[in-house]
């Protein structure tokens, strides 16, 4: 599938820092894009050269095949991370405002379906929760009918639930076969919403994969935890892949049945054993050696 | 044109929304005009003005003791009918002409002029022809009127405009709309006539106000003094979005502003008139729009001039806008 938009040796530089250095991606239509990685690692800078909001020192940013001109502010969505709008308007005054500065938009009662605006159509955008002003931001990037829509850590500083009903929006926005580029700081979402992920660190992207092939790359199937007291002693001799993890201590296996019969044979007290999944948060450390953005 | 009817709709709402500020907005010059009115109710001057045409070193050489004498102020006049008017509406008490046949003019309902009079024959006996002109007073309100509603402007205008424009761009509003096709002029010019709007209805809700009390001396054109106003006020709202143009910091607009409107506030003939003062402060003060503001603006309530009249302070007021207009639009940034 041809992408919908791709960069090619992208470069940023700031006086004295080189906030990207040289990413290509190609993000093909119709997919969630994830981008992840630590602060300062330039993914804010990516996306808002890709957003077409910053220029790029080198490198290319092509729209479907093409360099960005002033149609593509007609034709893309963004949602800012930090964004303030209009004060002592209401959420339907906000979005006919928005709707005036496109050519081509959605018809506002779809997006206030589509968003679950309705009940708070008349009140003062000021006065909008976390949740209900999120879903405002996403009608207003969605309100020209974007094939490609930008979203910028939208569920931060969400309550859990709130953020559950955001993604089911995403979702939905994503079966109407809309190409998402999405950075967020929690791994379970970008593992909940993305067809792709690519994790930036020092400017460069340090890998790159659907999620799965990404754990499966990087990791075995699984992660056994035992409590270190329980194992310390015997695992050196039984060649598995350990790693420490405070308290106990996590072997990554494949061949799980194998493993386990393994550490029973070597007297290894499996009463408090622990299996869970590697996550993309174990991924995520693995590739930038830090803790998660 | 529907982008900028969008924003400007929006911004209005923002502003008539505020009920605060609004009230405030109404409340402040209406409060500042009645308090000025009451305070200056009673005797204008403490000293008397003398208007003099022929140069002062002849005035001390055909009038040495009335010069010498306290509590008289000499101001110099180079045309003699702009100096005679002013006698005729009391903004002068006596009007002395030491070239030619020496001469002096008073009004004759003056009571000041009056009592001048009468210092003029104590100590210079019968040597001035007198020439009388009549004409109605024009009261310290009548005076400071323009001065007052054009500073009210200047601080909507320049602070009104310059902050929320910061305000936005610090917030993030401006990048918001930075993402959509909306183009830097249509919002520039979007702010510019929300706020030319609402000052000009501010403006002249507080003039008709105060008027029903004060009954206002108004003797020229009201469509002239509108086209004056309207494009002082756009004169200086562009002043405010040029500030505002570069700066994310509110605390730097507000250092920048100060500098500009505290020199305006002084110089610009707002609460004292400048004449008698160094000609250097006369000419720094035509650098100010709201220098030509005023003067066009009291001498259509005050004189009665026309358009004609106040065509140079209307060209400079347009060329102006038309230029900080222009330099705000070419060196905008949304971040």
């Amino acid at each position: 599938m041809s992408p919908i938009i791709s960069v090619h040796n992208l470069v940023k530089h700031y006086p004295g820092v080189v906030a990207v250095d040289g990413i290509s991606l190609s993000i093909p239509q119709g997919i969630c894009f994830g981008l992840l990685g630590p602060n300062g690692a330039g993914k804010t800078t990516t996306i808002e050269i890709l957003e077409g909001i910053q220029l790029p020192t080198g490198g290319t940013v092509l729209y479907k095949g093409e360099v960005l001109d002033a149609r593509y502010r007609e034709e893309v969505g963004i949602q800012f991370q930090h964004t303030a709008l209009q004060e002592f308007l209401t959420v339907r005054e906000t979005m006919e405002l928005f709707e005036s500065l496109y050519h081509h938009t959605l018809p506002i009662p779809e997006l206030i379906e589509l968003c679950s605006l309705g009940d708070i159509l008349n009140r003062d955008t000021r006065k909008l929760s976390g949740g209900q002003r999120q879903r405002l931001l996403l009608a207003l990037a969605l309100i020209n009918d974007p094939e490609l829509i930008f979203l910028d850590e939208p569920t931060t500083g969400l309550d859990p639930q709130a953020r559950r009903n955001f993604w089911d929006l995403v979702k939905l926005v994503k079966s109407r076969n809309k190409t998402i580029v999405l950075t967020t700081h929690y791994m379970e979402e970008a593992y909940a919403l993305c067809d792709e992920i690519a994790i930036m660190d020092k400017g460069r992207i340090v890998s790159q994969g659907t999620p799965a092939q990404l754990l499966s790359q990087h990791f075995g199937d699984v992660v056994l935890q035992i409590p270190r007291i329980d194992s310390v002693s015997k695992l050196p001799e039984l060649g598995l892949s350990v790693v420490d993890a405070g308290d106990m201590v996590e072997i990554s296996t494949s061949r799980l049945h194998h493993t386990l019969q393994q550490l029973i044979e070597n007297g290894v007290n499996l009463d408090r054993l622990r299996i869970r999944a590697w996550t993309l948060e174990d991924l995520f450390i693995n590739v930038t050696g830090k803790q998660k953005p | 044109m529907k982008k900028f009817l969008a924003v400007l709709h929006a911004r209005n709402m923002e502003f008539l929304r505020d009920r605060s500020a609004l009230v405030w907005n109404l409340a402040m010059p209406f409060l500042l005009v009645m308090g000025l009115a009451f305070t200056f109710s009673g005797s204008n001057k403490e000293i008397y003005k003398i208007g003099v045409v022929g140069g002062l070193e002849a005035m001390s050489r055909s009038a040495t003791v009335l010069q010498a004498t306290q509590h008289l102020k000499f101001i110099e006049y180079a045309e003699l009918q702009v100096a005679i008017d002013k006698v005729k509406h009391h903004q002068l008490d006596m009007l002395i002409v030491v070239s030619g046949t020496p001469k002096y003019w008073i009004n004759s309902s003056s009571p000041n002029g009056y009592m001048l009079e009468r210092i003029v024959w104590g100590t210079e006996g019968q040597k001035f022809q007198r020439q009388a002109v009549e004409g109605k007073e024009i009261r310290y309100v009548d005076w400071f009127l323009p001065g007052i509603l054009g500073m009210n402007m200047m601080f909507s205008c320049l602070f009104g405009v310059g902050f929320v424009i910061v305000r936005y761009r610090k917030n993030g509003f401006l990048k918001r709309l930075k993402a959509t096709p909306l183009g830097a002029f249509h919002f520039l010019f979007a702010q510019l006539i929300s706020r030319l709007l609402l000052i000009m209805l501010i403006t002249i809700v507080v003039y008709s106000g105060c008027n029903l009390l004060i009954d206002f001396n108004m003797q020229g054109s009201y469509w002239v003094l509108l086209l004056v106003t309207t494009l002082g006020a756009m004169c200086l709202i562009s002043i405010g979005l040029l500030i505002a143009a570069r700066t994310a910091s509110e605390e730097f607009a507000g250092g920048i502003l100060n500098t500009l409107t505290w020199p305006m506030m002084l110089l610009s003939g707002a609460w004292f008139s400048l004449e008698g003062t160094h000609a250097w402060v006369q000419q720094l003060a035509q650098v100010f729009p709201l220098t030509h503001m005023i003067a066009a603006t009291r001498a259509i309530m005050s004189e009665g001039a026309t358009l004609s009249q106040v065509m140079p302070h209307v060209w400079v007021l347009a060329l102006m806008s038309v230029v900080f207009l222009a330099l705000g639009a070419l060196v905008f940034k949304w971040e």
